[in-house]
C-alpha cells in the first residue's frame, strides 16, 4: 500500500506566536518551527499500516525551507521518503489554496491512502483533509480514532458528539485522525541516523502541476483585513481557601446570577 | 433580502441552540432560509426555526443524506445556494459543519472561514486565535462567504419569520455516497448538556487525582446544570473519555462560566476555553496560570472546596 502522510511544521504553542504586520500572515520566523502534534499521529497510523499490510509510507510537506526539519522527524519516526513542496508563490495560501496544492502534488506522486492530523494547532480549521477528499475525488474517513484497512475497503471510526459512526469506503481514500488513536512512538537512535540518508524531493509547483493563479495570499479567497493584540483580562479576585472557599465561590456565582 | 443559507444542526429531531444563534446572526445579513438535512424533520421543529427568523425552512430527509457523512450535505448546499443566488451560508464550527462547509467551498469556488465569533457590517468576520490571544478580522473576498460560527458566541434573540417550508430533492452523486455509514453508536452520556453548546462548564483536571474522583465535578456540573469538561491531562490518564477534552487538541468551548477544577491553564488548555465570558478557577497552586484569566478564583483543595461549592447552591435553590 502507497500511503502518503501530510505533515505541517507549526509555530510551537509553547513559544509567543504572532502575525506579520506587513502582509498578515503567520510570523514563523518569531516562533521555533515544530511538527504539529496531530502529525505525529497521523504519521504513527501510517508506519502502523504499512507494518500490517506492507507497502511504503512517504511523508509530504508543504512549507518554506526551515519544514525540513519536521520532515526528519517524522522520517525517524520511520517514514521511508518524503516530498516537500517548496515554493515562495504558495506563501500565503489560505486552506483553499493550500488543498489544491497538495492535492495536485497528491495526482502528481500517487497515492492508496492519504492520512492527515484532523488540525493543526496553528490554523486550526480542521477542514483541510475534507478538501483533500473533495479535489482528489475520493472518500473522507475523518476524525478517526480507529482505522482498518482489509483487502480493498477500508473501516473507521468517526468520533461524533454522542459517540462514534463506523464508516466504510474503498481504497484509494483520504483518512484523517484524532489525538487517542495510538501512542506515536519517539524516533530512535538508529532512526534519527537513518533519517538523514532517506530521500527528500523538492518539488516547486511547476514540477507538481500546479497553477500559479490558484495560490499563495494574493489569491486566497479570503483575506485578513485587521488584527490585534486580545485585549488583557481585568484582574479577577483571588482568595485563599479557609475553609469557606466553597461558600465564596457561591457568593460570586451568585453575584453573577449563576446561582 | 437575498437568502441567508442556515444549516441546521439537529440531534433526534431537537433544533441545537447554535442554530438559533446563526438564525439570529443571519438576520442582520440578509433573510435567513434554514436548511434542514438528515432524518427527524417535524413541524415543532419548523415553527422553533420560524419563531427565531426562517423566512424559509429547506427539507432534505431523503436516505442519501442520512446514510452518507459530509459530502451530500456539501452538494444539497451547493444546489441550494446556487438555485437561490444565496448571498452567504452559516454553517456551526462543528467537525462535521466544517467539513461540508470545507466542499462546499470549493464546490462553489468561494471562500471560507472558520471558528468565527462575530459578523459585523459587509460580512467581516471576528475571530480569536493563537489561544485567545489575538483578535483578527477578515473577509471573504471571492464568490459567497461561507461561514462557520463558533457556538455560543451570539446571544439568541427570537423574531418571528414565515418559516415556509420547501422540499428539497437533492440528486446525490455516486461519489458522495462513497462513504457509508455502517453502524452509529451512541455511548451513554446521561442527561447533560453537550460541551460546546452548554451555556455552563465544569472541568476537571490532574488535580482531580483519579477517574473514581471526577464524581464531584460531575455533581457541580449537575447543580448547575453544566456540561463536564476534562483537561488532557485527566483524559490521557484515562481519568475521563478524550471526548470530553478541552483545549488545543480537543473541543473548544466559549460559554458563560467556566469552572475549571485542578487545572492548571496551560497554554494548550487555555485555547479552548479562554473566550468563556466568566472564568471561576480552583487551584491548589496559587502560582497557576488559570489565575491570570480567573475572574474569581480559590486557592485550596479542589477536594474541599468543589463539595461545599456544590452543597452551597443546593441551599440556595
Amino acid at each position: 500500500m502507497n500511503i502518503v502522510v501530510c505533515v505541517k511544521q507549526v509555530p510551537d504553542t509553547a513559544t509567543e506566536r504572532k502575525l506579520r504586520s506587513d502582509d498578515k500572515t503567520l510570523d514563523r520566523d518569531a516562533a521555533d518551527g515544530v511538527i504539529n502534534e496531530l502529525c505525529e499521529y497521523a504519521v504513527e497510523e501510517a508506519l502502523r499500516l504499512k507494518e500490517a499490510h506492507g507497502g511504503e509510507v512517504t511523508v509530504l510537506t508543504m512549507g518554506p525551507g526551515k519544514a525540513t526539519d519536521t520532515i526528519r522527524k517524522a522520517l525517524a519516526m520511520g517514514a521511508d521518503k518524503a516530498v516537500h513542496l517548496v515554493d515562495d508563490a504558495l506563501h500565503g495560501s489560505d486552506a483553499l489554496g493550500t488543498s489544491y496544492a497538495l492535492a495536485q502534488t497528491l495526482k502528481k506522486i500517487g497515492f492508496d491512502l492519504v492520512v492527515l492530523g484532523s488540525e493543526s494547532t496553528d490554523a486550526r480549521t480542521g477542514v483541510l483533509a475534507a478538501m483533500l477528499a473533495e479535489r482528489l475525488g475520493v472518500p473522507q474517513l475523518t476524525f478517526s480514532n480507529k482505522v482498518e484497512v482489509n483487502g480493498e475497503t477500508i473501516t473507521a471510526q468517526r468520533v461524533t458528539d454522542y459517540g462514534y459512526d463506523r464508516v466504510e469506503a474503498s481504497l484509494p481514500a483520504v483518512v484523517s485522525v484524532v489525538e487517542k488513536i495510538n501512542e506515536p512512538r519517539y524516533p530512535s537512535f538508529k532512526g534519527i541516523m537513518a533519517a538523514k540518508k532517506k530521500p527528500v524531493t523538492t518539488l516547486g509547483i511547476a514540477d507538481a502541476e500546479i497553477d500559479a493563479s490558484q495560490v499563495g495570499l494574493a489569491n486566497s479567497w479570503s483575506e485578513v483585513v485587521d488584527f490585534a493584540a486580545a485585549p488583557p483580562r481585568a484582574a479577577g479576585t483571588i482568595v485563599k481557601d479557609e475553609g469557606d472557599g466553597g461558600v465564596k465561590t457561591a457568593d460570586f456565582l451568585a453575584s453573577k446570577k449563576f446561582v | 433580502m437575498s437568502e441567508i443559507l442556515v444549516l441546521v444542526e439537529h440531534v433526534e429531531g431537537q433544533v441545537k441552540k447554535v442554530t438559533l444563534e446563526l438564525l439570529t446572526l443571519a438576520r442582520k445579513l440578509g433573510a435567513p432560509s434554514a436548511v434542514w438535512a438528515g432524518p427527524g424533520y417535524t413541524a415543532e421543529a419548523q415553527a422553533r426555526l420560524a419563531e427565531h427568523g426562517a423566512e424559509k425552512v429547506y427539507v432534505a430527509d431523503s436516505a442519501d443524506i442520512a446514510d452518507h457523512v459530509v459530502a451530500p450535505k456539501a452538494e444539497l448546499l451547493a444546489q441550494l445556494a446556487t438555485e437561490k443566488s444565496a448571498a452567504a451560508v452559516l454553517v456551526a464550527a462543528t467537525a462535521e459543519a466544517k467539513e461540508i462547509a470545507a466542499r462546499l467551498a470549493i464546490k462553489l469556488d468561494a471562500g471560507i472561514l472558520t471558528d468565527v465569533v462575530g459578523i459585523q457590517d459587509g460580512m467581516v468576520a471576528e475571530h480569536s486565535i493563537f489561544g485567545g490571544g489575538v483578535n483578527v478580522r477578515a473577509r471573504v473576498t471571492k464568490g459567497l462567504p461561507i461561514i462557520a460560527v463558533r457556538p455560543n458566541s451570539t446571544p439568541v434573540e427570537p423574531a418571528a419569520g414565515a418559516g415556509a417550508e420547501e422540499r428539497v430533492s437533492v440528486a446525490v452523486s455516486d461519489a458522495a455516497r462513497a462513504v457509508r455509514v455502517v453502524e452509529r453508536v451512541k455511548e451513554e452520556k446521561g442527561a447533560r448538556p453537550e460541551l460546546t453548546e452548554a451555556a455552563i462548564v465544569v472541568s476537571g483536571g490532574r488535580g482531580v487525582g483519579s477517574a473514581e474522583n471526577f464524581s464531584i465535578i460531575e455533581k457541580l456540573a449537575d447543580s448547575l446544570g453544566a456540561a463536564v469538561g476534562a483537561s488532557r491531562a485527566a483524559t490521557d490518564a484515562g481519568w475521563y473519555p478524550h471526548q470530553f477534552q478541552v483545549g488545543q487538541t480537543g473541543k473548544t468551548v466559549s460559554p458563560q462560566l467556566y469552572i475549571a477544577a485542578g487545572i492548571s491553564g496551560a497554554i494548550q488548555h487555555r485555547a479552548g476555553m479562554q473566550t468563556a465570558k466568566t472564568i471561576v478557577a480552583i487551584n491548589k497552586d496559587p502560582e497557576a496560570p488559570i489565575f491570570e484569566l480567573a475572574d474569581f478564583g480559590v486557592v485550596g483543595d479542589l477536594h474541599q472546596v468543589v463539595p461545599q461549592l456544590t452543597e452551597e447552591i443546593a441551599k440556595r435553590k
